[in-house]
Protein backbone atom coordinates (compact mmCIF):
# COMPACT_ATOMS: atom_id res chain seq x y z
CA UNK A 1 0.00 0.00 0.00
CA UNK A 2 2.91 2.34 -0.68
CA UNK A 3 3.10 5.35 -3.13
CA UNK A 4 5.15 8.72 -3.14
CA UNK A 5 4.20 11.88 -2.64
CA UNK A 6 4.05 14.08 -6.07
CA UNK A 7 5.52 17.41 -3.95
CA UNK A 8 8.50 16.08 -2.08
CA UNK A 9 8.50 12.27 -3.38
CA UNK A 10 8.34 11.39 -0.08
CA UNK A 11 7.00 7.47 0.65
CA UNK A 12 3.36 7.53 1.25
CA UNK A 13 1.92 4.38 3.23
CA UNK A 14 -1.96 4.31 2.92
CA UNK A 15 -3.81 2.69 5.69
CA UNK A 16 -5.31 -0.44 5.07
CA UNK A 17 -9.10 1.23 5.67
CA UNK A 18 -8.10 4.14 2.86
CA UNK A 19 -10.69 5.54 0.92
CA UNK A 20 -11.10 7.12 -2.63
CA UNK A 21 -11.48 10.95 -1.96
CA UNK A 22 -10.07 10.90 1.31
CA UNK A 23 -8.08 13.54 2.54
CA UNK A 24 -4.59 13.02 4.32
CA UNK A 25 -1.34 14.92 5.00
CA UNK A 26 2.56 13.94 3.70
CA UNK A 27 4.81 13.14 6.86
CA UNK A 28 7.33 15.36 5.38
CA UNK A 29 6.52 18.23 3.38
CA UNK A 30 3.00 18.38 5.09
CA UNK A 31 1.23 18.73 1.92
CA UNK A 32 -2.24 17.76 1.68
CA UNK A 33 -3.17 15.02 -0.45
CA UNK A 34 -6.18 13.46 -1.90
CA UNK A 35 -6.29 9.24 -2.48
CA UNK A 36 -7.14 9.54 -5.69
CA UNK A 37 -7.20 5.27 -5.85
CA UNK A 38 -6.77 2.60 -3.56
CA UNK A 39 -5.28 -0.42 -5.67
CA UNK A 40 -3.15 0.49 -7.09
CA UNK A 41 -2.73 2.97 -4.34
CA UNK A 42 -2.26 6.64 -5.73
CA UNK A 43 -2.69 10.79 -4.46
CA UNK A 44 -2.28 13.86 -6.10
CA UNK A 45 -2.26 17.39 -4.05
CA UNK A 46 -5.62 18.31 -2.45
CA UNK A 47 -6.94 21.77 -3.31
CA UNK A 48 -5.63 24.45 -1.61
CA UNK A 49 -7.46 26.56 1.13
CA UNK A 50 -6.93 30.20 0.97
CA UNK A 51 -3.27 31.21 1.94
CA UNK A 52 -3.51 33.14 5.57
CA UNK A 53 0.11 33.60 6.10
CA UNK A 54 1.91 36.85 6.30
CA UNK A 55 5.23 38.66 7.55
CA UNK B 1 32.14 4.17 31.39
CA UNK B 2 32.81 7.35 32.42
CA UNK B 3 34.78 9.51 31.02
CA UNK B 4 36.84 12.54 32.80
CA UNK B 5 36.72 16.04 31.64
CA UNK B 6 37.83 19.48 32.03
CA UNK B 7 37.01 22.38 30.18
CA UNK B 8 39.71 25.32 29.55
CA UNK B 9 38.01 28.70 29.45
CA UNK B 10 34.38 27.94 31.16
CA UNK B 11 33.63 31.15 31.89
CA UNK B 12 32.54 32.44 28.25
CA UNK B 13 29.35 31.70 26.66
CA UNK B 14 31.02 28.41 24.65
CA UNK B 15 32.89 27.12 27.84
CA UNK B 16 28.97 27.85 29.72
CA UNK B 17 26.97 25.89 27.29
CA UNK B 18 29.50 23.34 27.29
CA UNK B 19 29.73 22.84 31.31
CA UNK B 20 25.72 22.65 31.10
CA UNK B 21 25.65 19.84 29.19
CA UNK B 22 28.36 17.67 30.42
CA UNK B 23 26.93 18.37 33.74
CA UNK B 24 24.23 15.98 32.77
CA UNK B 25 25.79 13.66 30.77
CA UNK B 26 25.68 10.31 32.14
CA UNK B 27 29.13 9.22 31.05
CA UNK B 28 31.07 12.03 32.17
CA UNK B 29 32.99 12.98 35.08
CA UNK B 30 33.75 16.90 35.11
CA UNK B 31 36.71 17.54 36.62
CA UNK B 32 37.97 20.78 36.18
CA UNK B 33 36.19 24.20 34.71
CA UNK B 34 39.23 27.25 34.57
CA UNK B 35 38.94 31.01 34.40
CA UNK B 36 41.42 33.49 34.80
CA UNK B 37 39.27 36.05 35.79
CA UNK B 38 36.87 34.19 38.26
CA UNK B 39 38.92 31.81 39.73
CA UNK B 40 38.12 30.85 43.00
CA UNK B 41 34.43 31.51 42.35
CA UNK B 42 31.06 28.65 41.85
CA UNK B 43 30.68 28.76 38.09
CA UNK B 44 27.03 29.65 38.89
CA UNK B 45 27.74 33.34 39.51
CA UNK B 46 28.69 33.22 36.01
CA UNK B 47 26.27 30.81 34.81
CA UNK B 48 23.31 31.56 37.00
CA UNK B 49 21.48 28.60 35.13
CA UNK B 50 23.36 26.07 36.84
CA UNK B 51 23.06 27.39 40.37
CA UNK B 52 21.64 24.27 42.63
CA UNK B 53 23.53 21.58 39.38
CA UNK B 54 27.27 22.23 40.44
CA UNK B 55 29.74 23.18 43.15
CA UNK B 56 31.98 23.27 41.13
CA UNK B 57 34.34 26.66 41.46
CA UNK B 58 36.11 28.05 38.64
CA UNK B 59 40.63 26.99 38.87
CA UNK B 60 43.62 28.84 36.69
CA UNK B 61 44.60 26.76 33.56
CA UNK B 62 47.44 26.51 36.23
CA UNK B 63 45.95 24.13 37.93
CA UNK B 64 44.82 21.84 35.50
CA UNK B 65 45.42 18.22 36.29
CA UNK B 66 45.63 15.24 34.24
CA UNK B 67 42.56 13.80 32.46
CA UNK B 68 40.73 11.89 29.63
CA UNK B 69 39.87 14.53 27.28
CA UNK B 70 40.17 18.38 27.74
CA UNK B 71 37.96 20.76 26.06
CA UNK B 72 39.39 23.98 25.22
CA UNK B 73 36.81 26.94 24.95
CA UNK B 74 39.48 30.09 24.51
CA UNK B 75 39.81 32.95 22.30
CA UNK B 76 41.36 32.72 18.94
CA UNK B 77 45.06 32.43 18.62
CA UNK B 78 45.33 30.85 21.80
CA UNK B 79 45.36 26.92 22.01
CA UNK B 80 47.75 27.27 18.99
CA UNK B 81 50.51 28.97 21.46
CA UNK B 82 49.64 26.31 24.12
CA UNK B 83 49.11 23.18 22.23
CA UNK B 84 51.81 21.42 23.66
CA UNK B 85 51.15 21.72 27.33
CA UNK B 86 47.33 20.84 26.54
CA UNK B 87 48.33 17.82 24.79
CA UNK B 88 50.69 16.41 28.11
CA UNK B 89 47.20 16.94 30.20
CA UNK B 90 45.08 14.69 28.24
CA UNK B 91 45.58 12.48 24.84
CA UNK B 92 41.86 13.62 23.39
CA UNK B 93 41.33 17.17 22.81
CA UNK B 94 38.17 18.87 21.46
CA UNK B 95 39.43 22.93 20.17
CA UNK B 96 36.61 25.06 20.05
CA UNK B 97 37.82 27.78 18.65
CA UNK B 98 38.98 28.34 14.98
CA UNK B 99 43.04 27.60 15.82
CA UNK B 100 42.92 23.78 14.30
CA UNK B 101 39.93 24.19 11.99
CA UNK B 102 41.78 24.76 8.24
CA UNK B 103 44.33 21.93 7.27
CA UNK B 104 46.08 24.82 5.36
CA UNK B 105 48.45 26.66 6.70
CA UNK B 106 48.65 29.57 3.45
CA UNK B 107 44.78 30.23 3.78
CA UNK B 108 45.07 29.79 7.63
CA UNK B 109 47.18 33.39 7.06
CA UNK B 110 45.16 34.29 4.39
CA UNK B 111 42.29 34.43 6.39
CA UNK B 112 43.56 35.39 9.60
CA UNK B 113 46.18 37.62 9.09
CA UNK B 114 49.04 35.97 10.69
CA UNK B 115 51.02 32.70 10.87
CA UNK B 116 49.78 30.17 12.56
CA UNK B 117 51.98 29.22 15.23
CA UNK B 118 51.98 25.21 14.57
CA UNK B 119 51.23 24.45 11.38
CA UNK B 120 52.65 21.44 11.88
CA UNK B 121 49.57 20.56 13.81
CA UNK B 122 46.90 21.11 11.09
CA UNK B 123 46.62 17.71 10.11
CA UNK B 124 46.50 16.10 13.60
CA UNK B 125 42.81 17.88 14.00
CA UNK B 126 39.20 16.33 12.38
CA UNK B 127 37.21 19.13 11.42
CA UNK B 128 34.52 18.98 13.33
CA UNK B 129 31.16 18.21 11.71
CA UNK B 130 30.30 14.83 12.31
CA UNK B 131 27.57 15.02 9.76
CA UNK B 132 31.10 14.92 7.22
CA UNK B 133 33.49 13.52 9.37
CA UNK B 134 31.92 11.20 11.39
CA UNK B 135 34.24 7.75 10.41
CA UNK B 136 37.12 9.77 11.15
CA UNK B 137 36.01 11.14 14.25
CA UNK B 138 35.65 7.54 16.08
CA UNK B 139 39.19 7.14 16.39
CA UNK B 140 40.02 10.67 16.46
CA UNK B 141 42.26 12.01 19.79
CA UNK B 142 41.86 15.51 18.22
CA UNK B 143 39.04 17.33 17.17
CA UNK B 144 38.48 20.97 15.97
CA UNK B 145 34.89 22.26 16.44
CA UNK B 146 33.74 24.05 13.23
CA UNK B 147 32.35 27.59 13.69
CA UNK B 148 28.88 28.43 13.89
CA UNK B 149 28.26 30.18 10.40
CA UNK B 150 30.31 27.61 8.83
CA UNK B 151 27.97 24.89 9.88
CA UNK B 152 24.82 26.58 8.92
CA UNK B 153 26.17 26.94 5.61
CA UNK B 154 28.24 23.56 5.31
CA UNK B 155 25.23 22.08 6.38
CA UNK B 156 22.69 23.63 4.49
CA UNK B 157 24.75 23.22 0.88
CA UNK B 158 26.85 20.44 1.26
CA UNK B 159 24.47 17.90 -0.53
CA UNK B 160 24.27 20.30 -3.70
CA UNK B 161 28.26 20.34 -3.75
CA UNK B 162 28.78 16.99 -3.31
CA UNK B 163 26.36 16.17 -5.68
CA UNK B 164 27.87 18.34 -8.14
CA UNK B 165 24.56 20.21 -8.81
CA UNK B 166 25.12 23.66 -8.68
CA UNK B 167 27.64 26.46 -10.14
CA UNK B 168 30.86 26.65 -8.42
CA UNK B 169 31.03 30.33 -8.56
CA UNK B 170 27.80 31.98 -7.68
CA UNK B 171 27.12 30.93 -4.77
CA UNK B 172 25.83 33.95 -2.16
CA UNK B 173 25.32 33.05 1.67
CA UNK B 174 23.92 35.86 3.81
CA UNK B 175 23.76 35.19 8.05
CA UNK B 176 21.71 36.61 10.32
CA UNK B 177 23.07 36.42 14.17
CA UNK B 178 22.20 36.75 17.30
CA UNK B 179 24.76 38.55 19.47
CA UNK B 180 26.08 35.87 21.63
CA UNK B 181 28.26 34.69 18.44
CA UNK B 182 30.09 37.92 19.86
CA UNK B 183 31.26 36.40 23.05
CA UNK B 184 31.01 37.30 26.55
CA UNK B 185 33.58 40.42 25.74
CA UNK B 186 31.72 43.63 26.16
CA UNK B 187 32.08 46.34 23.30
CA UNK B 188 30.82 49.82 22.67
CA UNK B 189 28.60 48.03 20.10
CA UNK B 190 27.52 45.60 22.68
CA UNK B 191 26.04 48.65 25.17
CA UNK B 192 22.17 47.35 25.12
CA UNK B 193 20.46 50.73 23.96
CA UNK B 194 23.33 50.77 20.78
CA UNK B 195 22.69 46.75 20.45
CA UNK B 196 18.86 46.29 20.74
CA UNK B 197 16.86 46.18 17.74
CA UNK B 198 19.69 46.83 15.33
CA UNK B 199 20.31 44.90 11.92
CA UNK B 200 23.70 45.63 11.88
CA UNK B 201 26.02 44.37 8.90
CA UNK B 202 28.33 43.49 10.58
CA UNK B 203 30.73 41.38 8.16
CA UNK B 204 29.66 42.00 4.58
CA UNK B 205 32.94 40.76 3.25
CA UNK B 206 35.76 38.28 3.97
CA UNK B 207 34.34 36.72 6.94
CA UNK B 208 37.12 33.85 8.47
CA UNK B 209 34.56 31.16 8.61
CA UNK B 210 34.53 31.64 4.56
CA UNK B 211 37.49 29.73 4.94
CA UNK B 212 35.80 26.57 6.48
CA UNK B 213 32.98 26.20 3.66
CA UNK B 214 35.53 26.43 1.21
CA UNK B 215 37.77 23.89 2.78
CA UNK B 216 35.06 21.44 3.14
CA UNK B 217 32.61 21.96 0.23
CA UNK B 218 35.03 23.04 -2.95
CA UNK B 219 35.83 18.70 -3.51
CA UNK B 220 39.44 20.04 -4.73
CA UNK B 221 38.13 22.41 -7.79
CA UNK B 222 37.90 25.78 -7.78
CA UNK B 223 35.01 28.00 -6.53
CA UNK B 224 33.76 30.66 -4.71
CA UNK B 225 31.36 31.16 -1.87
CA UNK B 226 30.24 35.00 -0.92
CA UNK B 227 29.44 35.29 2.40
CA UNK B 228 27.92 38.04 4.55
CA UNK B 229 26.92 38.54 8.36
CA UNK B 230 24.43 40.52 9.92
CA UNK B 231 23.76 41.11 13.79
CA UNK B 232 19.90 41.24 14.53
CA UNK B 233 18.17 41.55 17.66
CA UNK B 234 18.41 37.89 18.75
CA UNK B 235 20.79 36.65 22.01
CA UNK B 236 20.77 33.48 20.47
CA UNK B 237 20.11 31.77 16.73
CA UNK B 238 21.45 31.85 13.71
CA UNK B 239 20.24 31.85 9.90
CA UNK B 240 21.90 31.37 6.56
CA UNK B 241 19.91 31.90 3.61
CA UNK B 242 22.12 30.51 0.59
CA UNK B 243 21.65 31.39 -2.90
CA UNK B 244 22.86 28.66 -5.04
CA UNK B 245 22.46 28.51 -8.92
CA UNK B 246 21.28 24.57 -9.91
CA UNK B 247 23.11 23.63 -13.48
CA UNK B 248 19.60 22.01 -14.13
CA UNK B 249 16.60 22.69 -13.53
CA UNK B 250 15.37 20.28 -11.37
CA UNK B 251 12.34 20.60 -9.84
CA UNK B 252 11.79 20.02 -5.79
CA UNK B 253 10.92 16.81 -5.41
CA UNK B 254 14.33 15.81 -7.00
CA UNK B 255 15.91 18.24 -4.17
CA UNK B 256 14.00 16.57 -1.74
CA UNK B 257 15.87 13.15 -2.57
CA UNK B 258 18.79 15.12 -2.58
CA UNK B 259 18.94 16.12 0.98
CA UNK B 260 16.61 12.92 2.32
CA UNK B 261 19.68 11.11 0.78
CA UNK B 262 21.81 12.77 2.56
CA UNK B 263 20.46 13.58 5.82
CA UNK B 264 17.62 10.71 6.10
CA UNK B 265 19.68 9.05 8.87
CA UNK B 266 21.38 12.01 11.14
CA UNK B 267 20.18 12.29 14.46
CA UNK B 268 20.39 15.97 14.36
CA UNK B 269 19.23 17.22 10.56
CA UNK B 270 15.13 17.71 9.67
CA UNK B 271 14.42 19.05 6.47
CA UNK B 272 11.66 22.17 7.45
CA UNK B 273 10.00 22.81 4.41
CA UNK B 274 5.91 22.40 4.89
CA UNK B 275 2.96 24.26 2.33
CA UNK B 276 1.17 25.29 4.92
CA UNK B 277 1.21 25.91 9.14
CA UNK B 278 2.68 28.59 10.73
CA UNK B 279 6.89 27.41 10.54
CA UNK B 280 7.07 26.53 7.11
CA UNK B 281 10.95 27.31 7.04
CA UNK B 282 13.64 26.84 9.65
CA UNK B 283 13.12 29.44 12.47
CA UNK B 284 16.31 29.90 14.65
CA UNK B 285 14.00 31.14 17.81
CA UNK B 286 12.34 27.37 17.87
CA UNK B 287 15.89 25.66 18.01
CA UNK B 288 16.85 27.67 21.06
CA UNK B 289 19.27 25.13 23.01
CA UNK B 290 19.07 21.87 21.35
CA UNK B 291 21.28 20.64 18.66
CA UNK B 292 19.33 20.69 15.47
CA UNK B 293 20.30 21.91 12.18
CA UNK B 294 16.46 22.66 10.30
CA UNK B 295 16.99 22.68 6.91
CA UNK B 296 14.78 23.97 4.14
CA UNK B 297 14.77 25.39 0.61
CA UNK B 298 12.44 26.93 -2.25
CA UNK B 299 13.29 26.71 -5.89
CA UNK B 300 12.65 29.74 -8.07
CA UNK B 301 10.33 29.20 -10.42
CA UNK B 302 11.31 31.69 -12.86
CA UNK B 303 14.99 30.51 -12.73
CA UNK B 304 17.62 28.55 -11.73
CA UNK B 305 18.16 29.51 -8.05
CA UNK B 306 17.85 27.69 -5.36
CA UNK B 307 17.67 29.36 -1.63
CA UNK B 308 18.33 27.26 0.98
CA UNK B 309 17.77 27.90 4.39
CA UNK B 310 19.80 26.56 7.47
CA UNK B 311 18.89 27.29 10.88
CA UNK B 312 21.05 26.70 14.43
CA UNK B 313 21.52 27.67 17.89
CA UNK B 314 25.14 29.21 17.52
CA UNK B 315 26.09 28.46 20.83
CA UNK B 316 24.64 24.69 20.34
CA UNK B 317 24.86 22.80 16.79
CA UNK B 318 27.26 26.12 15.90
CA UNK B 319 29.54 25.40 19.14
CA UNK B 320 29.02 23.07 22.20
CA UNK B 321 26.53 20.67 21.20
CA UNK B 322 28.23 19.61 18.35
CA UNK B 323 31.64 19.77 20.25
CA UNK B 324 29.72 16.94 22.26
CA UNK B 325 27.82 15.39 19.64
CA UNK B 326 31.52 14.99 18.53
CA UNK B 327 32.60 13.60 21.71
CA UNK B 328 29.99 11.21 21.83
CA UNK B 329 31.26 9.54 19.06
CA UNK B 330 34.86 9.55 19.77
CA UNK B 331 34.00 7.50 22.98
CA UNK B 332 31.36 5.20 21.18
CA UNK B 333 28.50 6.49 23.27
CA UNK B 334 24.65 7.20 21.49
CA UNK B 335 25.26 10.63 19.51
CA UNK B 336 22.24 12.13 21.30
CA UNK B 337 23.07 11.71 24.72
CA UNK B 338 23.15 14.78 26.71
CA UNK B 339 21.71 16.38 23.52
CA UNK B 340 18.00 15.20 24.36
CA UNK B 341 16.19 18.31 24.68
CA UNK B 342 14.02 19.58 21.73
CA UNK B 343 13.63 23.16 22.27
CA UNK B 344 10.62 24.70 23.60
CA UNK B 345 7.16 26.31 21.81
CA UNK B 346 6.02 28.84 22.13
CA UNK B 347 9.07 31.23 22.75
ZN1 LIG C 1 5.41 15.29 0.58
Amino acid sequence: MKTECPVCSAEIELAKDSVQGELIECPDCGTELEVISVTPPAVKEAPQEEEDWGE
Amino acid sequence: MKVSVSIVGASGYTGGELLRLLLFHPNVELKQVTSESYTGKFVHKIHPNLRKSSILKFVSAAELEPCDLLFLCLPHNSSQNKIDDYKKLAPKIIDLSADFRLKDSTEYEKWYGHKHARPDLLNEFIYGIPELHREEMKTANYISSAGCNATASILGLYPLYKNGMVELDRTVIEVKVGSSEGGNKVNEGSHHPERSGVVRSYQPTQHRHTAEMLQEMSFGKKMQIHFSATAIDMVRGLLATCHVFLKEDLQEKEIWKIYREAYGNEPFIRIVKESDGIYRYPEPKLLSGTNYCDIGFKKDEFSNRLVVMSAIDNLMKGAAGQALQAFNIMHGFDEKTGLEFPGLHPI
